[in-house]
C-alpha cells in the first residue's frame, strides 16, 4: 500500500512540473508586453523598463522559470497588479468562503443524490423511479447561473425567506450551495442507479433473498455496500465539477470566493492572481484525484498491484 | 399463399449494425422525441436569419420596454426593446454551432490521439497520455478561461477552449477500446495477411471505437453548450447585443426584480437543448451499449 501511495505521489511530480510549466507560459502567450501590462497603461517607457527589470522580464525564459518555480515553493506567487498585495494574501482571504460552499454543496449532493439513485434501483421503471431520473436528467440540463437566478428570484426576491447575496451567516450559503450542488446530485443519482441496478442483479443478492432476509436488510448491507466502490470514485470526481462550478455561482450570488477572484482578475488582467488561482485549483483538483485513487486501492486491492 | 411468401421474405432481412441500432432505437421513445427536437432545433438555427419576425441585435421596440410576451412579441420584449424571440432563435445558432463544432473539433484530435496511443502503445502512449493528464489536471471550465484569458473573449475563442478540453476524455475513451480490440483475433488475422498499420487502425479498429464515440459525443453537446454559455454569462464569451444565451441571462439580470421574463426564456432555450442532447445521448448508449442488452 505504501509502495502503491509513493508511486502515485512521484507520478505526480511531472504533471505538476508541466502545469506549472504551462501556468509560467501563461504571461508570456499573453498578448502584449506583460512589463507593460504590469506598469500600467500610462506608464512611461522607463517605468516599463524598471518594472521589466523589477519583474526578472529580462532574463532569458529558463532563468525566469526557474525563479518563478523557486518562488512557488516558497509561497511566493508575486503581487497582485491591482491590489498590490500578495497574490498569496488576495487568495488566502478568499478561500474559506468558497471551501465551505463547496463542501456544504457536496455534502447535501452527495447524500440526497445517493438516496435517489437507490430509490430509483429498488423500484426500478416504476414511478419513483421515472420521478427520480426524469429529476436527475433536469438536473444536469440546467446551468448552474440559470438555476442560481431562479432560486434567488423566488426565495429570496419574491418570497423574501433567504438572503440574496453575500457570505456571512450560514443562511447566505443555503441558495449558492443548492445551486452549485444540483448538478452534482443528478450525476451521482444517475450514477448511482445504474452501479445500484447491477448489484441487484448478483447472485449473492438472490442468496440473500433466497434466504428469507427482509429487502430492507437486502438492499443495504447487501447492495449498498457494494455498490459503494464505483460511488466513492465518482463522488470524488464531482469535486473538480465543483471546484469550476464554484467560478459561475460565486459571480450569480457575488460570493467573496476564489473564484470571482478568478473572474475579476481575467477581466482586469491581473496575471499573477490568475497564475496563482490556476495552479491551486490544478493542485486541488490533482491531490483530489490522488485521494480518489488512494481510496479507491484501499476498497479494492487489486488495483495495487497493476 | 401470402402466408408461405412471409418466410422467405424474413429470411432475406439482413442484420446489419445498422438496422440493429435502429431498431433498439427506436422502442427509446423519449430519446426518439429528443431526436426530433434536436432536429427541429437544427432546422430552426439554420433558417433563423429568415424566419425571425424582428433583427435580433437593431430592432428596438421603444414603446414596449420589458413588455410581456403578448401576440407581437412572443416571448416579451427586453429592457433595450428589442424582440426576445427573435434573439433566442439567432441564439440557437450560436450554441449548436459553438456546442456541435467544439466536440467535433475534440472528438477528431482526441481519437486520433487515443488510436495512436492504444494502437503503438510505449513512447507514443506516454506521452499522449501524460499531455491528457496536465489538461485533466484542470477542472473543465478553468482551463477554458485560461485559454480565453490567453487568447482574450469572444465566441470563437470560447470554442477553441471548449474544443482543447473535450480531446483528453476522447483520447481516454478510444484508448482503452483500442486496447480491448487490438488483441482480438480479426486484428491478429489482418495483421497476419500482411495489412499495414493504417489499414488494421482505420478498417478494423477504428470502425469499432465509434459506437463509443458516437454516444460520447451527444453526450458532450450538452455539457459544452452549458459551459459557453456560462462563459458568456460571466463575460468572457459572446459580448452583448449578440443573441448568445448565456449573454442574454447575464444582461436580464439588472432587471430580474421588475421583468424576470426577460431571463425566463433564455434560460428554458439552453434547458430544452441541453436535456434534448442529453436524452438523445442516453437513448444511444442504450441501443449502441452491448452490456445493456438483458432487461
Amino acid at each position: 500500500m505504501l509502495q502503491y501511495l509513493a508511486r502515485r505521489l512521484l507520478g505526480l511530480v511531472p504533471t505538476l512540473a508541466l502545469v506549472a510549466l504551462l501556468v509560467f507560459l501563461f504571461v508570456h502567450l499573453l498578448p502584449g508586453d506583460p512589463a507593460r501590462l504590469a506598469a500600467g497603461p500610462d506608464a512611461t517607457p522607463e517605468t516599463v523598463a524598471l518594472v521589466r527589470q523589477d519583474l526578472g522580464l529580462d532574463k532569458p525564459l529558463p532563468q525566469q522559470f526557474l525563479r518563478f518555480s523557486t518562488g512557488i515553493l516558497h509561497g511566493d506567487f508575486g503581487r497582485s497588479l491591482r491590489t498590490k498585495r500578495p497574490v498569496s494574501t488576495e487568495i488566502a482571504d478568499r478561500f474559506m468562503p468558497t471551501f465551505w460552499l463547496t463542501v456544504a454543496a457536496m455534502g447535501w449532493s452527495v447524500s440526497i443524490g445517493m438516496l435517489i439513485g437507490v430509490l430509483s434501483a429498488v423500484w426500478r421503471n416504476r414511478w419513483p423511479d421515472r420521478v427520480g431520473m426524469t429529476l436527475a436528467v433536469s438536473g444536469i440540463s440546467f446551468p448552474a447561473f440559470a438555476l442560481g437566478m431562479v432560486l434567488m428570484q423566488i426565495f429570496a426576491v419574491q418570497l423574501n425567506w433567504l438572503p440574496t447575496v453575500g457570505a456571512d451567516t450560514w443562511r447566505h450559503y443555503i441558495l449558492p450551495s443548492l445551486t452549485l450542488g444540483a448538478a452534482v446530485a443528478a450525476i451521482m443519482a444517475r450514477f448511482t442507479r445504474s452501479s445500484f441496478v447491477g448489484i441487484l442483479q448478483e447472485d449473492y443478492v438472490r442468496t440473500a433473498r433466497a434466504k428469507g432476509l427482509p429487502e430492507s436488510i437486502v438492499v443495504v448491507k447487501h447492495g449498498l455496500r457494494n455498490a459503494l466502490i464505483p460511488v466513492v470514485t465518482m463522488m470524488g470526481l464531482q469535486f473538480g465539477f465543483l471546484l469550476g462550478g464554484s467560478i459561475v455561482v460565486e459571480v450569480v450570488f457575488n460570493w467573496p470566493g476564489v473564484g470571482r477572484l478568478l473572474v475579476d482578475a481575467v477581466d482586469m488582467r491581473d496575471y499573477p492572481v490568475i497564475q496563482g488561482l490556476v495552479l491551486l485549483f490544478s493542485l486541488e483538483f490533482v491531490l483530489i484525484n490522488l485521494i480518489v485513487d488512494v481510496l479507491y486501492a484501499v476498497i479494492n486491492p487489486t488495483i495495487r498491484y497493476r | 399463399m401470402t402466408t408461405a411468401v412471409a418466410p422467405v421474405a424474413l429470411a432475406t432481412e439482413v442484420r446489419t449494425p445498422w438496422t440493429e441500432f435502429w431498431r433498439k432505437f427506436r422502442k427509446q421513445h423519449v430519446a426518439v422525441v429528443a431526436g426530433f427536437f434536436v432536429a427541429l432545433l437544427v432546422v430552426v438555427a439554420i433558417l433563423a436569419p429568415w424566419i425571425v419576425p424582428y433583427d435580433a441585435e437593431n430592432f428596438f421596440d421603444y414603446d414596449s420596454l420589458n413588455a410581456l410576451p403578448s401576440l407581437k412579441h412572443w416571448f416579451g420584449v427586453d429592457s433595450l426593446g428589442r424582440d426576445i424571440f427573435s434573439r433566442i432563435l439567432m441564439g440557437s445558432r450560436i450554441s449548436l454551432t459553438a456546442g456541435f463544432v467544439s466536440v467535433a473539433v475534440g472528438a477528431i484530435v482526441g481519437t486520433a490521439l487515443g488510436l495512436v496511443a492504444g494502437y503503438y502503445e510505449g513512447w507514443w502512449d506516454r506521452i499522449i497520455m501524460r499531455l491528457c493528464d496536465v489538461l485533466f489536471a484542470f477542472p473543465g471550465i478553468l482551463l477554458a478561461i485560461g485559454i480565453v484569458a490567453i487568447l482574450g473573449g469572444g465566441m470563437f475563442n470560447v470554442v477553441i477552449a471548449v474544443a482543447i478540453f473535450s480531446i483528453p476524455t476522447f483520447a481516454r475513451l478510444v484508448r482503452g477500446n483500442t486496447l480491448a480490440l487490438k488483441h482480438l483475433t480479426f486484428v491478429e488475422a489482418a495483421r497476419s495477411i500482411g495489412a499495414s498499420d493504417w489499414t488494421i487502425v482505420a478498417r478494423h479498429i477504428f470502425p469499432g471505437t465509434v459506437a463509443a464515440v458516437v454516444v460520447y459525443f451527444s453526450l458532450r453537446i450538452g455539457t459544452s453548450i452549458i459551459t459557453a454559455a456560462s462563459l458568456s454569462f460571466i463575460g468572457m464569451g459572446a459580448q452583448p447585443p449578440t443573441p448568445e444565451w448565456g449573454a442574454m441571462l447575464n444582461e436580464a439580470r439588472s432587471d430580474m426584480m421588475t421583468s424576470p421574463h426577460v431571463a425566463l426564456f433564455p434560460a428554458l432555450a439552453i434547458f430544452l437543448t441541453v436535456l434534448a442532447f442529453n436524452l438523445l445521448g442516453d437513448g444511444l448508449r442504450d441501443a449502441l451499449d452491448p452490456k445493456i442488452e438483458q432487461k
